[in-house]
């Protein structure tokens, strides 16, 4: 290819430009339909090739892979200095992160899933959340914890925790949740350009979904902000925010609530901590309506500071209805799970004309074999 | 008594550190860890199934020998179909337990039937041979209505209170420390019976397995430590998991008794076992067996 392109050159400017305008070289990549794990793949692969000081620890995450194949290839290209298996230790090579990201690396510390960072815990709060704070600014800790989160498939209490609402709790890390491919790549980037610990959110029922990556995210420089919501369908009577899975849910209850003439505004959240409080406000001041939805527990949950956030700033005067949060049960997950389409569609509809509350709604929803209640706002 | 501080002599040249009771030395060595020829590995049976040394033999019945190749058998069975039961869909999660089958056996025939069991995920021959029914390994590994966990864990989560097999629980080497403390209740109670704790050697990483080996000897507990040494935790392989001469070594380390025999060798397993038992109850201290396997 390069060859000819340096034909066209010798035959002058013109040319080039008649190159450039036929797009024979530098056709660009249509948009590409790439799994949440080829995303993240690729995210890893890019920055562990930009920066010498990445690397990627955990178990099975080198020759055989990746427990999920996320880090898959990557042992093969970087070596044994870049991509490490660790022995079966969280709190043991969580530790061992936190000391290298002090020490100048920035490490990528993977978890099998973030039910078994409770190992670790100690590690990524006191070790790696706070030293920056407690060392007046001199101590920076560069590490991203990242790892599959919340409810998989039959996997059953231990393995389908949701982390979001503890790692959130706490100032010094950021908290990232990604739904499709762009955020998974986009936001995994950033994660690791980030000098700040960062938990990084994954789910694995999403790991094998593809969805639509556009020619600019496919860039090796493309980065989505941490800290800012995504809009990901406008509309005008009703906002629902999520993140994580469940923004696909959202946006299937929107399709089916549209045919009944209720438009769904669906934000997703992309980050959890700092929360895009502004983006919900907004939203909320346009329709008046607002629903969360969160694979977790409802109990000081994502929803429930959402709800605190919401009442606690100036979109508390728009809102029509008390805001209704959508959670999973709070109960230990149990193994059997029914195969049911998320129930927000049988959520009650909120008639636009007279602006009333949301009509009630069914006591009981399905979402993913998990049942959601309604929590009912106090009188 | 025996861990009492001897009395304090200063006139002696002796090192009477609170920490350590030793001797001094004057020239600088480092202790080489052994892992060329490490600890020798116990067998009854060579590689025909001879007993080498007839003072080994155990002497068991024909009944009980040919109960065990039954067990053993049934084990491998039922593994059989149950793996292939989740690679087609019908369960989501499957264990199985091939070329493990003599160190559940054998240990667990050592043991009294009232005494406690704590596994970590690949000791359903300890209860198989306790007499749990297949038609409850089946409904907890399918979560069907007869299932006594009723549709509670994943497959492979076996509990049985009656045959005194705690519930599997997923994180791993959690069970070692809990182990401990229900040895020491049950030193408490005074009943004499004993407590088994198995784990894998990728599961002895696990911080929680430290904790667990220190406060077993500190706290003089009736306790078995089982350590399944397969040479693979996942893909990774035991060179990549330790460096020292395996779990056994780690043994002294805590003050604890250790031994290190053939998995493979029911009749080893067998022994080591029932002999631990018989002094873990009897003088209150834990033991650690490490099972070599594959």
């Amino acid at each position: 290819m390069a060859t000819s392109l340096r034909c066209f050159l010798r035959s002058g400017k013109q040319a080039v430009l008649v190159v450039a305008r036929r797009g024979i070289h530098r056709s660009p990549p249509a948009a590409l339909q790439v799994t949440v794990r080829d995303a993240l793949n690729q995210a890893m692969d890019e920055e562990l090739e930009r920066d010498e000081r990445v690397f990627l620890l955990g178990e099975e995450v080198a020759q055989y892979d990746g427990a999920y194949k996320v880090s898959r290839g990557l042992w093969k290209k970087y070596g044994d200095k870049r991509i490490i298996d660790t022995p079966i230790s969280e709190m043991g090579f969580a530790g061992i992160a936190v000391g290298a990201a002090m020490a100048g690396l920035r490490p990528i510390c993977e978890f099998m899933t973030f039910n078994f960072s409770m190992q670790a815990i100690d590690q990524v709060i006191n070790s790696a959340a706070k030293t920056y704070y407690m060392s007046a600014g001199l101590q920076p800790v560069p590490i991203v914890f990242r790892g599959p989160n919340g409810a998989s498939a039959g996997v059953a209490a231990q393995h389908s925790q949701c982390f979001a609402a503890w790692y959130a709790h706490c100032p010094g890390l950021k908290v990232v949740s990604p739904w499709n491919s762009e955020d998974a790549k986009g936001l995994l980037k950033s994660a690791i350009r980030d000098d700040n610990p960062v938990v990084f959110l994954e789910n694995e029922l999403l790991y094998g979904v593809p969805f639509e990556m556009s020619e600019e995210s496919q860039s090796k420089d493309f980065t989505v902000p941490i800290g800012k919501a995504k809009i990901e369908r406008p509309g005008t009577h009703i906002t629902l925010v999520s993140h994580s899975r469940y923004v696909g849910h959202c946006l299937d209850a929107a399709a089916v609530l549209a045919k009944e003439g209720i438009d769904c505004e669906v934000i997703n959240l992309r980050t959890i901590r700092p929360l895009d409080v502004e983006c919900i406000e907004s939203s909320v001041m346009k329709t008046n309506h607002l629903v969360t939805v969160e694979g977790g527990w409802p109990q000081f949950g994502v929803g429930a500071e959402i709800c605190a956030r919401i009442m606690e700033g100036s979109a508390f005067n728009y809102l029509d209805s008390p805001v209704t949060r959508v959670t999973g049960v709070d109960i230990p997950m149990p193994f059997l799970t029914d195969v049911l389409v998320c129930g927000l569609a049988e959520f009650g509809s909120v008639s636009p004309g007279r602006r009333s509350r949301a009509a009630p709604l069914k006591p009981e929803a399905h979402l993913d074999g998990k049942k959601l209640k309604r929590h009912q706002h106090l009188n | 008594a025996m861990h009492q501080q001897q009395p304090f002599d200063s006139s002696l040249e002796k090192p009477q550190f609170p920490g350590a009771s030793a001797e001094f030395v004057d020239h600088l060595e480092f202790i080489e860890p052994n892992v060329i020829s490490g600890i020798a590995v116990y067998r009854v049976m060579d590689r025909q199934g001879n007993i080498i040394n007839p003072s080994e033999d155990p002497q068991l019945s024909k009944e009980t020998v040919l109960n065990f190749y039954q067990k053993m058998t049934l084990l491998n069975t039922m593994d059989r179909i149950l793996y292939e039961s989740q690679r087609q869909g019908r369960i989501s999660f499957y264990m199985t337990n091939y070329g493990e089958e003599g160190t559940h056996i054998g240990s667990a025939a050592a043991l009294e039937s009232n005494d406690l069991v704590f596994g970590q995920y690949r000791e359903a021959g300890v209860l198989m041979y306790r007499g749990f029914p297949l038609d409850l390994f089946m409904a907890q590994c399918y979560a069907n209505a007869d299932d006594l966990g009723k549709g509670r864990q994943m497959p492979v989560h076996y509990g049985c209170k009656e045959r005194n097999f705690v519930t599997i629980s997923s994180p791993l080497a959690t069970q070692i420390p809990q182990a401990t403390g229900a040895a020491y209740a049950l030193k408490r109670e005074n009943t004499n019976r004993a407590v088994i704790c198995y784990f894998g050697e990728g599961a002895a990483s696990e911080g929680d397995a430290h904790a667990g080996f220190n406060f077993s000897a500190t706290l003089e507990c009736p306790l078995i430590f089982f350590c399944r040494n397969n040479g693979y935790a996942i893909s990774t392989p035991t060179n990549e998991q330790y460096r020292g001469d395996g779990i056994a070594a780690r043994g002294p380390g805590y003050g604890m008794l250790s031994i290190r025999v053939d998995g493979n060798d029911v009749f080893a397993v067998y022994n080591a076992t029932k002999e631990a038992r018989r002094r873990a109850v009897a003088e209150n201290q834990p033991f650690l067996i490490e099972a070599m396997t594959y």
